[in-house]
């Protein structure tokens, strides 16, 4: 037995269902964009290791 | 067969289709909110990465989404009274009052948390408080209460290029409450001239507008009032840091225009409308859209110019 044409109501669900994962897609994208971004423009990054380097501490002048 | 097809379109409502949920974003007033923004962004003094500006700009655009979906949801009960609303989707019956209440509350809460984290919480806090605003303030309250409705209302619709200014400064400033006062002081006269032509729609819901309780001379009356104040504020814009050659050209031109519109109405009465079928408030209704999308974009263009190295002022 050949199925049917699909009713309208899977039609929706289905544009609703692509829809939602394109828009979850996009959003990680965006994410994904944004970090890079940050973390490029965000210096080094010290201190995330617990670990103390000399170019951590405050320069003598400014004491 | 019959039977399961029988099922099936009973089963219409409440099982929307994507479309249906980008209906209930508002994506027409969404398409000001962005491009506000994005002019708020541009004039703002320094500059932000590019990914930082459209993250800002989509997730401002979210946040005015997210407020029109709490609209739909809170005023479906006159949105299905109004001709001009009736095919919205919650009052059609293609998505359902507490998936809008759901989609708007994930989505305003998404938005501020991600502007926040793209720009600043400064910018983030306003848009919180638009969201606010615009729902608890005018929806809920406002809109239902008092003639001043739009007046007050139309505040939520100005924040977007102060959020715009925010995000690429972390504040505000005079220049960023200028662009707020032109989006202010352009939606009465906007609206009240919608109202004039629509005639009966918002009286069939209750909703107290201008022209229901103060009648429709008194209407025309602040339709000019506030034309005149938006002329002076628009015109005098473009004597400050953000304004230009662009901008003052544009604001002299389309505020002679505008204000020419306001005296027409103001002049004729409602039988001088039906004769002609509201010709004059339609056409100044439809100046009102061009208005503002001239006026912001000549910001943006005299902004383009200042960066080209070809500012004039």
């Amino acid at each position: 037995m050949a199925f049917g044409k699909d009713h309208d109501l899977h039609q929706r669900r289905f544009g609703r269902n692509l829809g939602l994962g394109l828009a979850l897609a996009a959003f990680v994208a965006v994410m994904f964009g944004l970090t890079v971004v940050k973390i490029d423009r965000g210096g080094i990054n010290q201190g995330f290791d617990h670990v103390l380097r000399p170019e951590m501490l405050p320069a003598e002048g400014a004491q | 067969m019959t039977d399961l097809t029988s099922t099936l379109d009973q089963t219409r409502s409440g099982d929307a289709g994507f479309g249906d949920y980008v209906t209930l974003l508002k994506p027409r007033v969404m398409t000001l909110v962005v491009f506000t923004a994005f002019a708020g962004l541009v004039v703002a003094p320094g500059g932000l990465h590019p990914m930082e500006a459209f993250a800002a700009i989509l997730f401002i655009a979210l946040g005015g989404g997210a407020s029109g979906a709490l609209n739909m949801w809170w005023d479906a009960d006159i949105d299905a009274k109004m001709r001009r609303t009736r095919g919205r989707p919650v009052p059609a019956g293609t998505v359902r009052a507490d998936e809008a209440l759901a989609l708007g509350l994930a989505l305003s809460g998404i938005s501020v948390v991600m502007l926040g984290l793209a720009s600043n919480w400064a910018a983030a806090g306003l848009l919180a408080f638009t969201i606010f605003f615009y729902v608890v303030i005018y929806t809920m309250w406002l809109k239902r209460w008092t003639p001043q409705n739009i007046v007050i209302g139309g505040a939520a619709g100005a924040f977007p290029p102060m959020i715009g200014w925010a995000a690429v400064t972390g504040g505000m400033s005079v220049e960023s409450v200028l662009m707020f006062a032109l989006i202010f002081l352009w939606t009465p006269p906007h609206f009240w001239a919608l109202a004039l032509f629509m005639k009966s729609d918002y009286a069939d819901a209750g909703v107290p507008m201008l022209n229901v309780t103060h009648g429709r001379p008194a209407t025309r009356r602040h339709i000019l009032a506030y034309t005149v104040v938006l002329a002076i504020l628009a015109v005098g814009t473009g004597f400050t840091v953000i304004g230009g050659p662009v901008y003052l050209a544009t604001a002299i031109a389309l505020n002679l225009m505008f204000l020419k519109g306001a005296v027409a109405i103001w002049r004729r009465d409602d039988a001088a409308a039906e004769a002609d079928n509201y010709a004059v408030e339609k056409a100044f209704f439809r100046l009102s859209l061009y208005y503002l999308f001239a006026h912001f974009g000549a910001l943006i263009a005299d902004a383009a110019l200042v960066r080209l190295g070809w500012g004039v002022f």
